[in-house]
């Protein structure tokens, strides 16, 4: 890659990140959907918004990556789910019967 | 092309540093993943204690969203920033431009800070402590333990400048930019958690 | 009240203070138990000191290893700072024996809450300060070795691991003399941990302690993952490498992952003690059973780290002294590999009475029970591997087939255990306590000791004598046995843990034994101290300089003993598992390096480890004690050193070819003039560690 794609890619990775989440602050601010909806429009333009950075700034490919650090990533994201998915599972689960 | 690591590679024509960067990258990312978990468990925790509120003030008198608006657009602007001064280091455009670039991002992440400080204190005025109630409890502990990164990412980037004024970009300073740019970059995606699930969850 | 100067520390911290306010009988006696442990403290410190000053060995200890970034010498300073470690907590096992086989009807030597420090102590050692650095010390000596590597990827950062490790440990001895510690046991749960009913020094000291060691192994996590991956020798692929590495890579992975959760914990615990917050408070909107939760996602996963190298041993040994390659090599890396993932999936079976759905228990459950799956394919692997072995029963054997034993007993109490409702019944009982000695003890700590007795020669030239290793071991798995059996039944009448005073009479011939139990484990601890000793004396006799004296297999086997600094003259290539057992079968050894030998470039020593984890012991020591000067200035050291660091730019030495050369070829004059021995002069003083190949020995 040239140094001009290269920039470009960071750029768009910004315009990117902006456009994931200006939209959300405008939703919040004018009140346009109920919360409930807007915290899952949010929820979802988050883990777009994720990839994106992992995308274009950090420079994570599919193909052509160390496997390794694939690897990683997904046993990150396994052991978050399963940790932080877990926790409030629980907790929920205790506090129901409370 | 063939990514040796996370984050920006150096490229052949870096040689040596290139060689360097393909363990040290490795290893600060491997940190990162292990700082990941710390950040997932802190809002498993934020979400678990968030409808605690004691009598206490909630998110809705709280968290002011034009701050945290801006607040999210300085950081990732500065991401962008910091992409850039890893740029112009890798295709060598002259130290001055190195510097530039990290003194804007150096200059966007503390007023990051100056925002998120100014958020707390009136948060704390409209009785938004931390003693108050467990939501404000795992917010305290949440939120500022991301901008004490940013803090600690600055204080790292200011002994960076120091080493470029002193030894210019050899090896060392060029993986160390290479593993800041993804402690930058890295703290941007917990921001991206914190903005959703701290305060477009909290007030949803 | 707190002071400008020293916060709140005043004369109560002094160790005499219990004795002085005494009132009872029990009061006095607890209190001289006290008093003479913080004097055997000192009064150690003080006699190292001196033999230090006296054969003027400080310039040494802090050139030659305090600042050295040498994996093998790190490896080596973990591996001792376990066993000063170990001595303290069997010595609190001891008094806590005693104490339980007193207790009946009150009375006894220690008061409640001296007890409760002791088993707090008791715990926190064994699993911060002594399994986490025997574990780390082994794997850092033997894996870089094994993978035929120069050093460990970030030499620098192991020194500080080892430094903020010590510094915890170094707390916890403070923690002795001025007193008290925590008495919410190894847990620490609140709300009893909480300012509202511990205000005290207590829970503080655990807090950082717990800490300091959590952020060493996180980092040496990080390290040990890093080399595996990516210092590998030529040839050396993943599935080509000792088990002892692939366990290593599991047990850095699930340090890398599992210590977060630790430290969340007890930084939250420190946040709702030193600023008020609400985390894990009964009152104002905090919940306690978080704690719980986040303290188990560690713990589970805890166990093994701590197990996982014991197994990484237990092949090598079963395989070493059997004379056959391992049984079932793909098999046993793919049940490292499920154990590891398994343990992030059943914390919830620490606390199956928390009040939690039946359903979700059950879940739990029975993801607690599969983890008896792989475990069961290592010890039928092992077992197989022994088959039709050439076995030698030598010292590390003997542990090895106690370990085998015992722990599957172990382990069948944990499935018995991991049905939630029987462990309704036994729950908080002393079933539970026998139950985790039962696989930690068998487990690790034999585990230790056996790689101890296997990699001794390799790191100090010389064999570990095999009399007193016989009578430790025996004394090991006598006293185990008697000591922990008991505890099944006692659990099983309905005894609590923790108990310090009982009015049950059916329980006390159960502790009585127990007692003597624990007798034989301090007995046993002497043997390996007579051990140590007698070998040094007769190191001569015990030389095995050639570095060969078990007739190895992997990489670290083909070295000289003691291993010199640069570990290989030139970095070797591998064509296969179990490389160095297929050199020797043709009589031959690592090649002259065919190039020629070359510079070496070895890391310089640093002081930034000692300093950075001196600056911890006295955060730690100042935070606890609300010394608040005194954190600060310390935590500005530890920023400063690191940014000091990041500007120094000569951090290697050059070691001339010629001197790699010369050590080399003395060396190998040395091989050529000692004879290759067969297994039957293993443990005779011909053994000078050439080794001929067990398996070769019918055809010759």
């Amino acid at each position: 890659m040239n140094r001009r794609q290269e920039r470009r890619s960071y750029i768009v990775g910004y315009v990117l990140a902006l456009a994931l989440t200006l939209p959300v602050f405008a939703l919040l601010a004018f009140d346009l959907l109920p919360r409930r909806q807007i915290l899952w429009i949010a929820g979802v333009a988050a883990a777009v918004q994720i990839a994106v950075h992992f995308r274009f700034f950090l420079h994570i490919r599919l193909k052509g990556q160390t496997r390794e650090d694939l690897q990683l990533i997904l046993f990150t994201t396994l052991l978050l789910i399963l940790m932080g998915g877990g926790t409030i599972w629980i907790m929920t689960n205790l506090a129901h019967r409370m | 092309m063939n990514r040796r690591h996370p984050g920006l590679n150096l490229g052949e024509a870096h040689d040596s540093a290139n060689d360097d960067a393909e363990k040290e990258v490795f290893g600060f990312w491997v940190f990162m993943m292990s700082d990941a978990i710390l950040f997932g468990l802190l809002f498993a925790t934020y979400v678990v204690l968030q409808g605690n509120l004691n009598g206490g003030p909630g998110p809705a008198e709280l968290f002011e969203m034009p701050s945290v608006l801006i607040q999210t657009v300085l950081l990732l602007t500065s991401s962008l920033t910091a992409g850039l001064a890893q740029l112009a280091m890798k295709h060598e455009l002259g130290t001055r431009r190195i510097v530039l670039w990290l003194l804007i991002s150096l200059g966007l992440g503390l007023a990051f800070l100056t925002m998120e400080m100014r958020d707390f204190l009136t948060m704390t005025s409209k009785g938004g402590v931390p003693q108050a109630s467990g939501f404000l409890s795992a917010f305290f502990a949440l939120v500022p333990l991301h901008g004490l990164h940013v803090a600690a990412t600055c204080l790292w980037l200011l002994a960076l400048l120091g080493q470029i004024a002193r030894y210019g970009t050899d090896d060392a300073t060029k993986t160390a930019m290479l593993r800041l740019g993804i402690l930058w970059h890295f703290l941007d995606v917990v921001w991206i958690g914190i903005f959703t699930i701290v305060y477009v969850g909290g007030l949803a | 009240m707190s002071d400008i100067l020293l916060g709140r520390l005043d004369a109560s911290a002094l160790p005499w203070h219990e004795l002085a306010i005494a009132k009872t009988g029990l009061e006095v006696i607890s209190g001289i138990v006290g008093l003479t442990a913080a004097l055997l403290a000192v009064l150690g410190a003080l006699l190292v000191a001196a033999a230090l000053t006296w054969w003027r060995l400080w310039g040494p200890l802090w050139r030659d290893w305090l600042t050295s970034l040498d994996h093998k010498k790190i490896g080596i300073m973990y591996v001792v700072l376990a066993f000063v470690m170990l001595a303290r907590a069997v010595s609190e096992a001891g008094v806590m024996r005693l104490q339980q086989a007193l207790g009946l009807g009150g009375g006894g030597i220690v008061t409640p809450d001296h007890f409760g420090q002791l088993f707090s102590t008791h715990g926190t050692i064994m699993i911060f300060f002594v399994a986490m650095p025997f574990i780390t010390g082994l794997i850092n000596y033997v894996m870089p070795l094994q993978i035929g590597a120069r050093d460990v990827s970030f030499p620098l950062l192991n020194s500080v691991s080892l430094g903020l490790t010590a510094a915890g440990a170094a707390l916890m001895m403070v923690s002795l003399v001025l007193q008290p510690f925590s008495t919410g046991g190894w847990s620490g749960y609140p709300p009893f941990t909480e300012a509202a009913f511990n205000p005290g020094a207590g829970p503080d000291y655990w807090i950082w302690a717990v800490t300091l060691s959590s952020l060493g192994s996180t980092l040496t996590g990080i390290n040990f993952t890093v080399t595996l991956y990516k210092e590998r020798c030529e040839g050396m692929h993943l599935m080509r490498m000792p088990m002892f590495c692939w366990t290593s890579l599991c047990t850095a992975i699930l340090m890398i992952f599992a210590m977060p959760p630790l430290t969340v914990a007890t930084g939250l615990l420190a946040l709702d003690r030193y600023l008020g917050f609400h985390i894990f408070t009964n009152d104002g909107g905090g919940n306690m059973m978080m704690f719980a939760n986040l303290f188990w996602l560690f713990g589970h996963p805890e166990v093994y780290i701590l197990i996982l190298p014991a197994f990484g041993v237990w092949n090598e040994v079963f395989s070493t002294f059997s004379g056959k390659g391992l049984f079932g090599y793909r098999a046993l890396v793919m049940a490292t590999m499920c154990i590891a993932i398994l343990s992030f999936t059943v914390w919830v079976h620490h606390f199956f009475t928390m009040g939690q759905s039946a359903d979700l228990n059950a879940i739990f459950g029975i993801a607690t029970m599969a983890i008896g799956i792989p475990t069961g394919v290592k010890i039928y692997d092992w077992m197989l591997t022994m088959y039709k072995g050439r076995v030698r029963i030598s010292v590390p054997m003997v542990y090895g087939i106690g370990f085998l034993f015992l722990f599957v007993l172990g382990g069948t109490t944990g499935v018995i255990l991991a049905n939630p409702s029987i462990d309704y019944q036994v729950h908080n009982t002393l079933f539970l306590v026998a139950h985790f000695h039962n696989m930690v003890i068998p487990g690790t700590l034999f585990g230790m000791i056996a790689g101890y007795t296997l990699w001794f020669p390799k790191a100090f030239g010389f064999r570990l004598n095999d009399r007193w290793g016989y009578r430790a071991a025996g004394l090991w798995i006598a006293g185990f046995l008697l000591a922990f059996f008991p505890l099944y039944i006692l659990g099983l009448m309905g005894m609590p843990r923790r108990m310090v005073a009982y009015f049950e009479g059916a329980w006390l011939p159960w502790t009585l034994i127990a007692l003597t139990g624990g007798a034989l484990i301090g007995l046993a601890l002497l043997c390996l101290a007579v051990q140590l000793t007698v070998s040094l004396r007769d190191r001569a006799a015990l030389a095995v300089p050639v570095g060969d004296p078990w007739d190895g297999r992997s990489l670290e086997w083909a070295l000289p003993a003691p291993v010199p600094a640069w570990n290989f003259p030139v970095l070797p290539v591998v064509e296969g598992r179990d490389s160095f057992m297929e050199l020797k079968k043709n009589g031959d050894h690592l090649d002259r390096p065919r190039d020629g030998f070359a510079d070496i470039l070895l890391p310089r020593p640093s002081m930034v480890g000692p300093v950075i984890g001196a600056a911890g012991l006295v955060a730690g020591f100042a935070l606890t004690w609300h010394i608040w000067w005194l954190t600060v200035l310390t935590l500005a050291v530890i920023v400063g050193a690191m940014v000091a660091r990041g500007f120094v730019r000569d951090t290697e030495y050059t070691v001339p070819a010629a001197e790699v050369e010369a050590r080399w070829n003395a060396w190998r004059a040395l091989a050529d003039a000692s004879p290759r021995i067969r297994r039957r002069d293993e443990q005779r003083p011909a053994n000078r560690g050439h080794a001929f190949p067990a398996a070769q020995e019918g055809e010759a």
